[in-house]
């Protein structure tokens, strides 16, 4: 199955992130593909390489950055939550791109299933 | 736009989109970013259910007034959906009651339904998004 | 169809609002903070037992581990992992999550 998802919260305040995650990895490991991984909300501060978590946690936003080099998730980031949050291209972590919402109603129509992830 | 997003074999592929808002207004920005995201869908000629819900039956609430909080009032965006051809708003009756509201209190005209109505109409969805 | 609730029913109304709507043979998948509904002695055990009636009921092992409640598990609630819920989500084709 190809598969959407939908991020709602930023890294470490929720578990959010971190659950989408999960699913993320599960979900390849059975052969499914992911057609999208959408940050909304507070969800666009997952894309931020200025994150420095303490060494002995997860990384969250290098785990996205690193599951889309090894498997080419989508990572796309909403071009108007990122603005009002100060998510620009200058401070983005490899692997997401900025776009816009269409990119969600698209994994609606095109995925097989969306799933979400927020608060 | 409906072009670009035209399934490769036979035609633009419509599906049911239901957004529920559960949430207040301006306490939290879900309320404004979901409308945001009903009026995109509403371009890709999507066929859009609003629901409201818990504290959602809030964002509905006539004479929102902000200038004290120094928000923008967003309550607006809610009587100009239909002319984006999103006429479908639905409103759960006990989430009224409960708050001790009517539909004499809200801003656009909804259909109120009780529990199993909205569990009936969200089982008929294809795709659900909750803010 | 698919209901998932994130949150702890002793802290929002959500699960109550969800299983007012829940439809008969719908599957309810408890994640985050909502596994605390699936615990014995709790508040929402009786409630909990009674929708198991009609719905299908499961909780996310690893996040019932990670808050060490799952020993307390409600009978009649399955568990699942990660991988098994990519499969409620494969089976039901939509999913409702409740934020």
């Amino acid at each position: 199955m190809k598969f959407g998802l939908l991020v709602s919260e930023g890294p470490y305040t929720h578990q959010a992130s971190d659950s989408a995650y999960q699913f993320v990895v599960a979900a390849l490991a059975k052969g499914h593909t992911i057609q999208r991984v959408f940050f909304y909300h507070d969800g666009v501060n997952n894309a931020t390489r200025l994150t420095e978590p303490p060494q002995d946690d997860r990384h969250v936003v290098n785990r996205w950055s690193a599951l889309a080099a090894e498997h080419k998730v989508d990572l796309v980031v909403c071009v108007a939550a990122a603005l009002r949050r100060g998510i620009k291209e200058e401070v983005l972590a490899p692997g997401f791109r900025i776009s816009g919402l269409g990119q969600l109603v698209d994994s609606g129509i095109k995925a097989d299933r969306l799933v979400t992830f927020g608060d | 736009m409906s072009e670009q997003q035209a399934a490769p074999a036979g035609g633009p592929k419509v599906k049911k989109f239901m957004f529920v808002n559960r949430k207040a207004p301006y306490g939290t920005i879900y309320a404004l970013e979901s409308l945001e995201v009903v009026l995109i869908t509403a371009t890709f000629d999507q066929d859009v259910s609003l629901v409201f819900i818990d504290d959602g039956v809030y964002e509905l609430v006539k004479g929102q007034q902000t200038k004290g909080i120094g928000i923008k009032n967003f309550s607006p965006s809610y009587r100009a959906l239909d002319g984006y051809d999103v006429e479908k708003l639905y409103v759960d009756q006990a989430s009224l009651a409960q708050r001790g509201l009517t539909e004499k209190d809200l801003l656009v005209p909804v259909e109120v339904l009780d529990a199993e109505q909205m569990g009936q109409l969200m089982a008929q969805q294809d795709v659900i998004l909750s803010f | 169809m698919l209901h998932i609730v994130n949150k702890s029913p002793f802290q929002t109304s959500t699960l109550d609002t969800c299983l007012r709507m829940a439809q008969p043979g719908n599957a309810l998948l408890l994640i985050e903070d909502g596994i605390y509904a699936a615990t014995m002695g709790s508040a929402t055990e009786e409630r909990i037992r009674a929708c198991c009636a009609t719905l299908k009921v499961y909780a996310l092992q690893p996040d019932m581990d990670a808050r060490g409640v799952t020993a307390k598990l409600i009978d009649g609630v399955t568990l699942v992992d990660y991988g098994g819920f990519v499969d409620l989500t494969v089976e039901h084709p939509t999913s409702h999550s409740w934020l």
